[in-house]
């Protein structure tokens, strides 16, 4: 195995998504949503609401709050309870959008962009082995999604401890299963992103058409968001951990598939 | 000389066609190689099997004596293909797209600015070297293509179409780099091309592919003398020469007069070794002959002969 070829590729694809400037308006209103505007949101929310005061507010709240958290109750405020519960527990599988994106994004432009523009036939020619060919695409989309994501997360978490102080009173993020998430969850889902595009790739001709079809993809982090909201999955560190060796499975069957796609002899029949 | 490609009764099939049908040559060390045929006869199929990207459904095929099909990566490491269209990364810069190829070859690192240099700098592509590929002509994108498969300096070049879609300038510029690499750097090159008269002029042997099938394979002089039992020969006299003299031609055994036109007769010899009993027959009949010319055949001429005929017997 030649890491200087894989990393080439690696280095090239990512450079190349790069320069196409509808990837960086996407990833910068991603992060503009998930980092910046959701936490700066909730954290002021309580200010700017009156009725986030008193019994109320409590009231509102204490219907989403999830069964192993319902300890929180007795120790915050209502206004903290709020930001906790909605900051700290519901909103982060939304998160989990970011990796997918971005790695959806990187891996059509690998994988099917390549060939819509026709540069894949001179790579078939150089001495890379299929595999060395296939790691180092893989590697280009996944890479970026996990730091990416990473980035997003030191923001979110600046933002949320920054703007939530006043209530809070203490800087209280990140809880421990955003950790875990971001530890095991973000690389597994972002991978994910990268293996269903393989699979997809060699149903569509061109970039856009299979960053469309991956789109499908959000659905799962919307359901594991709805599940949380009502009460029927709580993705604490327990739960995040099992949920990222399940997706670990599908997609180590999922690449299983697409190194057989992504044979030579296959690949140069298609430019 | 050295073998330098060989193929074995190489067979390629798809579902649906055959695109080479059990062919067999070799190219030897220095070569310029043209492989002739319209599109879609199979030419670009030969070139990806022979560089071990396509597996031939049956028979052989080696390059530096290594099999195409096992040692596909050693031997890739060790030619240079140009690809039918020059397949560009258009959003990087023309360094960029080299610099890129150059560290799939083993080229170390600190070297790979100073080859990318060279490269552009024999290309004439200097001074656009840090902009995108994007806004270059076809010209030069077929330039930086050709430095883009010499980064690694292979002893063996695959050129597919050099020429395709590009204005007569840049044909002209692209056949003497071909040229240069042939005749000073002494590249072996495999040269895909139904361009004739470029292929008169740069290849040193050819071989015509239709339809998966080679239909004659051979230098010019050997393919013409092959496959035409005569050689044509003007005779040119200072003045109109006598019925003597044309007589002496047309008695000589081996020759037939083809015309007469003002002071020059047109004939054919079945082989060239008759033409100095000829000239000895006119000088005796007072023939006042000043110049000879034995024709050949264009390329053209034998291409199109062959593919009327579908082949040549012998």
């Amino acid at each position: 195995m030649n890491y200087r070829i894989i990393r080439a590729i690696a280095e090239k694809d990512i450079e190349d998504a790069l320069h196409n400037p509808i990837n960086i308006y996407g990833a910068l209103i991603v992060s503009f949503i998930f980092a910046i505007l959701i936490p700066v949101l909730i954290t002021q929310t309580p200010s700017f609401d009156p009725n986030f005061t008193g019994q109320d507010a409590f009231d509102e709240i204490e219907a989403l709050i999830p069964t192993p958290l319902q300890s929180l109750i007795e120790t915050l405020t209502p206004e903290a309870l709020f930001i906790v519960i909605i900051l700290g527990y519901l909103i982060a599988p939304l998160f989990l959008v970011i990796p997918l994106m971005i790695s959806c994004i990187i891996a059509s432009e690998a994988f099917v962009g390549e060939k819509e523009r026709k540069t894949l036939e001179p790579l078939l020619y150089t001495p890379a082995t299929d595999t060395e060919l296939f790691l180092g695409k893989i590697a280009a989309a996944m890479i970026p999604g996990i730091v990416y994501t990473w980035m997003n997360f030191l923001i979110f978490a600046l933002i949320v401890n920054i703007a939530g102080l006043p209530i809070m009173g203490s800087f209280w993020f990140p809880t421990m299963n955003w950790i875990v998430m971001m530890s095991f969850l973000v690389p597994v889902i972002s991978l994910l992103g990268v293996s269903v595009t393989i699979i997809i790739s060699t149903r569509v001709k061109t970039f856009m058409e299979a960053y469309q079809a991956t789109g499908i993809l959000v659905l799962l982090v919307v359901g594991l968001m709805i599940a949380q909201s009502i009460g029927l999955l709580f993705l604490s560190p327990e739960v995040t951990v099992f949920v990222s060796l399940v997706v670990l499975v599908v997609d180590t069957l999922l690449i299983k598939a697409g190194i057989k796609i992504f044979s030579r002899s296959e690949q140069i029949t298609k430019v | 000389m050295t073998t330098i490609i060989q193929a074995d009764n190489l067979h390629k099939s798809f579902p649906t066609t055959t695109a080479i049908d059990h062919i067999s040559f070799e190219v030897q060390e220095g070569e310029v190689f043209g492989l002739l045929g319209p599109n879609g006869s199979g030419k670009t199929t030969l070139v990806r099997l022979l560089n071990g990207v396509l597996t031939p459904t049956s028979g052989r095929a080696y390059v530096f004596g290594k099999d195409v099909t096992t040692d596909g990566s050693w031997i890739r490491a060790r030619t240079g293909v140009l690809t039918e269209t020059p397949s560009l990364y258009e959003r990087l810069t023309a360094k960029k797209n080299l610099s890129f190829f150059g560290r799939f070859y083993g080229i170390p690192d600190a070297e790979i600015p100073k080859r990318t240099d060279e490269m552009l700098s024999l290309m004439h592509l200097s001074d656009r070297a840090d902009e995108p590929v994007g806004g270059f002509s076809k010209g030069m994108k077929q330039r930086l293509a050709i430095a883009r498969a010499l980064m690694h300096d292979p002893p063996v070049l695959f050129l597919d179409e050099p020429t395709s879609g590009l204005d007569p300038e840049s044909s002209r510029q692209m056949e003497d780099i071909i040229q240069e690499l042939a005749s000073d750097e002494q590249k072996t090159i495999f040269l895909c091309t139904h361009n004739l008269s470029q292929a008169e002029q740069l290849c040193s042997k050819v071989a015509m592919l239709n339809t998966g099938k080679i239909l004659a394979e051979g230098s010019i002089q050997d393919l013409s003398r092959r496959l035409f039992s005569a050689v044509p020969v003007e005779m040119e006299f200072l003045h109109e020469p006598s019925p003597a003299v044309i007589q002496a031609v047309r008695n000589t055994r081996g020759a037939m007069v083809d015309s007469v036109k003002g002071s020059t007769i047109l004939f054919h010899v079945t082989e060239k070794e008759l033409i100095p009993s000829i000239i000895r027959a006119v000088i005796q009949e007072g023939g006042d002959m000043f110049r000879i010319a034995p024709q050949d055949y264009s390329l053209e001429e034998i291409y199109f002969t062959v593919q009327r005929q579908g082949g040549m017997t012998a």
